[in-house]
């Protein structure tokens, strides 16, 4: 089969965690873009769906950290974090490991990664997953792009990486969603939680969504770093996104900044997959 | 500096249940396993949560860090900015600004 579906969303944990702290009218809104995305991801009748995240420190650190990695667990948990911290109740998550096989092992055909069959999802999954799937009921492929742990992978990699998975995806006769999640611009866990620099969030959005692959490799991390945070060195999941839908274009369903939930809140769709 | 130490030990803590038991049971053992200055023991002990983010621990890490210590969010910002009044700019890893624009 092929892609079915495909689209961004945020991850921060203050989305759950902090959430009575929120504008609750701005909040709302933010909750129901999240679930048109269900919506529109059940539509698409997917088998599973491969959820490339940007995770922090929850599996993977410094003593051995892969640039790419890809999950193929029978079963994994999440939360890593404390549940009443992060909001949301621990859970048993159904891997799809034979699927996730043959999909490494295409890949593996020009990308080189890593992979796991134990993976602890933290909130860089478990946000996402919370709204999207909710009973927790699809079998789920996480991919993780080291966000977090300099030296990181280029970006012109990151989108060979989603080529690659694209390639995989059409190989096989299972139906497969991908949904990406990081960014864009946040400063999280820092002194300067809170800030988001909208105009370059609303910037790169227009590259993504439009598919403008040579702008979107142009990011340099220094630059990134200065004007979107650590944080925005996340945008390799979209950038991955990106590669497994060259030639579509996105559809933006929700984007502001909410403070307390450190980040640039943005779901996005891609269409004519 | 040993940063590397700081953060594998943090690292562990936040996800291994056995780190966990150890540091409720015998702090100082657990402490003991990582080879770590006078300065970073002290600053985990304590805990001094600014110190430790101006000594360059990754956010990621250190605010589970902080609340298994009992900080709220405002208050594990706040100590942040604290650290950095009282100790100066983050001395190395990812938010220290010298190495952020490599």
């Amino acid at each position: 089969m092929s892609l079915v579906f495909a689209g961004v969303c945020s991850h921060a944990p203050g989305i759950t965690g902090r959430k009575e702290r929120a504008d609750p009218v701005v909040r709302d809104a933010f909750y129901a873009a999240y679930d048109r995305m269900r919506v529109a991801l059940e539509g698409s009748k997917p088998d599973a769906l491969i959820v490339i995240g940007a995770e922090h420190f929850a599996n993977f650190f410094m003593n051995n950290m892969p640039s790419l990695c890809v999950g193929m667990g029978e079963v994994y948990e999440g939360p890593i974090e404390d549940e009443a911290w992060l909001g949301i109740k621990r859970s048993k998550v159904p891997g799809a490991p034979d699927l996730a096989k043959r999909v490494i092992e295409d890949v593996m055909q020009t990308s080189d990664l890593a992979y796991a069959q134990e993976w602890k999802f933290d909130h860089g999954i478990m946000v996402p997953l919370s709204f999207l799937t909710p009973r927790y009921d699809l079998p789920i492929i996480p991919v993780n792009i080291n966000c977090q742990g300099p030296p990181l992978i280029p970006l012109a990699r990151c989108f060979e990486f989603g080529r690659a998975l694209r390639r995989a995806c059409d190989r096989v006769p299972e139906r497969i969603a991908i949904v990406g999640t990081g960014g864009i611009s946040h400063w999280p866990a820092t002194p300067d939680s809170g800030k988001v620099n909208e105009a370059w969030d609303r910037a790169f959005l227009e590259r993504f969504l439009n598919g403008r692959r040579d702008e979107l490799l142009a990011y340099r991390d220094d630059e990134t770093w200065r004007e979107a945070g650590q944080g925005g060195l996340e945008i390799r999941t979209f950038i991955a996104v990106s590669g497994a839908t060259e030639g579509a274009t996105g559809e933006l369903w929700f984007y502001a900044p909410i403070p307390i939930f450190a980040v640039g809140c943005t779901v996005a769709v891609m269409k004519g997959i | 500096m040993s940063l590397y130490g700081v953060q594998k030990l943090i690292f562990q803590l936040n996800r291994d249940p056995a780190a966990r038991k150890r540091y409720e049971e015998n702090f100082e053992g657990l402490l003991a396993d990582f080879e770590l200055t006078e300065e970073e023991r002290q600053a985990i002990r304590t805990p001094d949560i600014g110190l430790l983010y101006v000594m360059g621990v990754n956010g990621q890490l250190l605010m589970h860090y902080a609340a298994l210590r009992g900080f709220e969010w405002s208050a594990y910002i706040e100590a942040m900015k604290e650290g950095e009044r009282k100790y100066g700019p983050v001395r190395t890893g990812l938010y220290s600004r010298a190495e952020g624009r490599r």
